[in-house]
């Protein structure tokens, strides 16, 4: 039908794409200038997108004077590290057992867990609240990582993926004398690399942009994550935005690699998210 | 050999499908369904948290109150007019967009990496990022007024506040859903948009005739998954009113007066009937929707 197409319309079509492309760009180069820029060059309300006097001591400051913010950083990447290993691992092995494992209670527990995705996160919260108090894990790695550790969505998409995994390597494994716990760890798990790759990529990016979770759970300033820092910071410091805007950028940065290096595998999850 | 007697083999495979099952049957039972028990029960109780946690039981009083709550009917009223808006706006630009990319545009997959960008990046560096460019003197008034539109007070003034959320939530989402719409855009036959040109359909035509009712499972699905997602708006409101759902309560959320509370008005047991009817409210739209859908699927 492309060549059909009468070239005006071919024209505003492409005037449409490139506007919005703009609309979403702008926003990111202007915060991205401005943290290269002086807070006086900022205020100053010019509309230039590259830096008067160019500078990188946005940076420097909040990684120097900021004594709060690399410990917020820190403790956004051990949150969402080891939250995204747990979830890799239990995901799978859930997703493998729901999928391969003959067991009693099989049935009702798949759709238990598809029931668990229908659950909005309000309902929980007060009361996760109270029991992670119970358990002395506010202001806690823990309090964030353990209730987080499974990801309904994505032990539905593992079973997926699992069903329609060719029998004959486990059966070929089996015959090499490797039992069912080792078969999954050394055999099946790596062959599952794309699935798991679009699923650490979901997962990480769940726990590292989550704000809702560490601001109930983490009152203590220096356990704060950074979406919670960053808000905490902006309420004190309402007028440094070369500041904010650096530490947004940093923020960014981390997730914007993994976009880059395994673009791939975000749009088979965006896409088997959109096959539900 | 009886029905109800394992064999070892069975046995050997109950017991590995517990084990691989345990992280998840035990995060499910301690946080996600003892969770939910103990919300009930706390929406028909009030709830002490100062000194010794305590527990009164109070019947219906929590959800009767909320009829009676100002600051609730406000927070739904809200609530109600962000989804209203934002679903189908969203819904629209993300179809508009997945389309015209779909029609055999050069350059297809950069505008689609720039189009992504606002669903990776987390929400608090988003408001950072609006909120600055919000200001009474920032960029978005600086372009408005060069041009010689009006300017706005984005923040403060309680007739926009809400409104530049908006603005920015469907900047922010369309795209995610954009990309829902080409997957299933690329599964549509080409055989169809010919029999349709044989016809005589112009371009417009094409779209409306065909790929629009083509899609009709796809947007039941973005539709569903953004009621979901509006009706918890939490974050944006949270961060532009630091925590108040200011100015004169404009931005405030049935999620956001949730928060308060049972978070810094310790009154969690209102706190938590008004979450349970959130999740009432949310279910219902749910079923509806995949009813509808399942409506649809006959023909």
């Amino acid at each position: 039908m492309n060549k059909k197409q009468p070239n005006i319309l071919k024209a505003f079509l492409y005037i449409l794409l490139i506007s919005y492309a703009l609309i979403t760009l702008l926003p990111f180069a202007w915060a991205l200038s401005a943290s290269f820029k002086p807070l006086n060059e900022i205020l100053s309300a010019g509309l230039n997108i590259f830096p008067e006097s160019f500078t990188f001591q946005n940076y420097v400051t909040i990684f120097t004077e900021q004594e709060l913010f690399p410990r917020w950083l820190m403790n956004s990447l051990i949150v969402a590290v080891i939250g995204t290993a747990l979830n890799i691992v239990f995901n799978s092995m859930a997703g493998y057992a729901l999928a391969r494992v003959v067991f009693p209670g099989r049935t009702a527990w798949f759709i238990i867990v598809l029931a668990v995705l229908m659950i909005p996160a309000q309902v929980t919260m007060i009361p996760n609240f109270l029991i992670l108090k119970e358990l002395g894990w506010l202001n806690s790695y823990q309090g964030l990582i353990v209730p987080g550790m499974i990801n309904a969505t994505f032990i539905f998409m593992m079973r997926q993926f699992f069903v329609n995994f060719p029998k004959e390597v486990e059966e070929a494994a089996a015959i090499d004398g490797l039992s069912r716990i080792g078969t999954f760890f050394r055999i099946v798990m790596p062959m599952a690399k794309p699935a798991l790759g679009a699923m650490a990529i979901f997962v990480f990016m769940g726990f590292w942009n989550n704000f809702m979770a560490p601001l109930i759970i983490m009152t203590d300033d220096s356990m704060y994550t950074l979406p919670v820092g960053l808000n905490a910071f902006q309420s004190d410091y309402a007028t440094y935005w070369n500041y904010i805007m650096a530490a947004s950028m940093v923020f960014t940065l981390p997730v914007l690699l993994l976009y880059i290096f395994f673009n791939k595998y975000f749009l088979k999850g965006l896409s088997f998210r959109g096959d539900k | 050999m009886a029905k109800w007697k394992l064999s070892k083999s069975q046995l050997r495979d109950a017991g590995q499908g517990y084990l691989f099952m345990s992280p998840t049957i035990f995060t499910i039972v301690v946080f996600l369904i003892g969770p939910i028990i103990f919300a009930l029960y706390l929406a028909f109780n009030n709830v002490n948290l100062l000194g010794d946690t305590s527990f009164d039981f109070v019947g219906f009083d929590n959800f009767t109150r909320m009829a009676t709550d100002d600051r609730a009917i406000i927070a739904l009223q809200n609530t109600a007019f962000y989804v209203v808006i934002v679903v189908p706006t969203q819904t629209i630009l993300a179809l508009v967009l997945a389309a015209t990319l779909n029609a055999g545009m050069k350059g297809e997959k950069w505008f689609r990496v720039i189009y992504f960008l606002p669903t990776l990046t987390s929400s608090a560096v988003l408001v950072m990022i609006f909120m600055w460019m919000y200001r009474p003197d920032g960029l978005i008034n600086t372009i408005l007024g060069s041009v010689g539109l009006p300017t706005y007070n984005w923040m403060n003034d309680p007739s926009v506040a809400l409104i530049s959320i908006m603005i920015m939530n469907i900047w922010a989402t369309a795209p995610m859903f954009m990309v829902i719409y080409l997957a299933a855009l690329q599964d549509i036959s080409e055989s169809l948009y010919e029999a349709a040109e044989l016809d005589g359909a112009s371009a417009v035509q094409k779209f409306w005739y065909v790929t629009v009712p083509l899609l009709r499972p796809v947007t039941g699905f973005v539709v569903i998954i953004g009621v979901i997602g509006t009706f918890q708006l939490f974050d944006q409101s949270y961060m532009f009113s630091g925590g108040s759902g200011g100015p004169n309560n404009s931005t405030l959320t049935v999620v956001l007066l949730i928060y308060q509370y049972a978070f810094s008005n310790n009154q969690m047991g209102y706190a938590a009937a008004l979450a349970v009817s959130l999740a009432l409210i949310i279910l219902v739209a749910t079923l509806i929707q995949r009813k509808l859908q399942k409506d649809e699927q006959v023909y």
